[in-house]
């Protein structure tokens, strides 16, 4: 399971709504051993593609020095889908590397950059496996308003 | 004197859970067949055969001494004692 506070959560479909159409991606980051995610850190798609995401090799480099300095993991890794549901791609799923990280996935395929619910999903990814998980944002059940509604 | 290697998290499993390694070679390519010679079957997850050359594959970054390895000849990029060289899987996906 997932839990996340209500501010990160927010941040993080804020960030998806704002990029779209283009994928957002970020993380999440928490002490080591913590799995809390607790530090925000919206990364720039150097892919600027509305169907592909990669962090700039530099940006990689200086955010695993500071999470090293810091003591610190990736706990969310999260981008978003701007035109298919919430769920990892084969190509999501080959690139995984983090097998302690929750993947959460965003889609803005319903409402775009404007207001409205998204379908805001986590799974775990080992060794080409998925895994969804529940979503907990600040002690109460995200799920009654994580998925998107259905549209005609 | 050694180059220390950092090593990500998916590929420790190759290094019996160990972050950092030590290895030699004067080029990255040598660094390579030298992590591969301790840690067998690590290279194959660094390196790829394209068309009959071997090749840094396309989702893994190396760097050292903090520079990307892509801007300072890639698998020709040369070492020297003391370097530091650390590995990171891209960050990557797509819909």
């Amino acid at each position: 399971m997932l839990r996340i506070d209500q501010a990160t959560y927010d941040a993080i479909v804020e960030h998806a709504k704002r990029d779209h159409p283009v994928e957002a991606c970020g993380m999440v980051v928490g002490p080591i051993g913590s799995d809390r995610p607790e530090r925000l850190i919206e990364m720039v798609n150097a892919a600027g593609s509305p169907t592909f995401y990669e962090y700039d090799s530099t940006d990689l480099f200086q955010l695993y020095r500071q999470m090293d300095e810091r003591d610190e993991e990736p706990v969310v890794i999260y981008h978003s889908h701007s035109a298919t549901e919430a769920y990892p791609s084969v190509t999501d799923i080959n690139l995984a590397s983090e097998p302690g990280a929750h993947y959460v996935l965003v889609s803005t395929r319903e409402h775009g950059n404007n207001p409205g619910p998204v379908e805001f999903r986590s799974y775990r990814i080992i060794d080409g496996v998925v895994t969804e998980e529940e979503v907990t944002v600040a002690g109460t059940r995200a799920d009654a308003v994580a998925p998107a509604e259905e549209s005609s | 004197m050694a180059i220390e290697v950092r090593i990500p998290t998916i590929l420790r499993t190759y290094t019996g859970g160990e972050k950092a390694v030590d290895a030699e070679g004067a080029s990255l390519s040598a660094l390579i067949d030298s992590l591969e010679a301790n840690h067998p079957g690590i290279k194959d997850r660094l390196v790829e055969d394209k068309d009959g050359s071997i090749e840094l594959r396309r989702f893994v970054n190396v760097y050292i001494n903090d520079e990307d390895v892509r801007f300072i000849g890639s698998l020709d990029a040369e070492l020297s004692d003391g370097d530091q060289v650390v590995i990171l899987p891209a960050v990557a996906g797509g819909q």
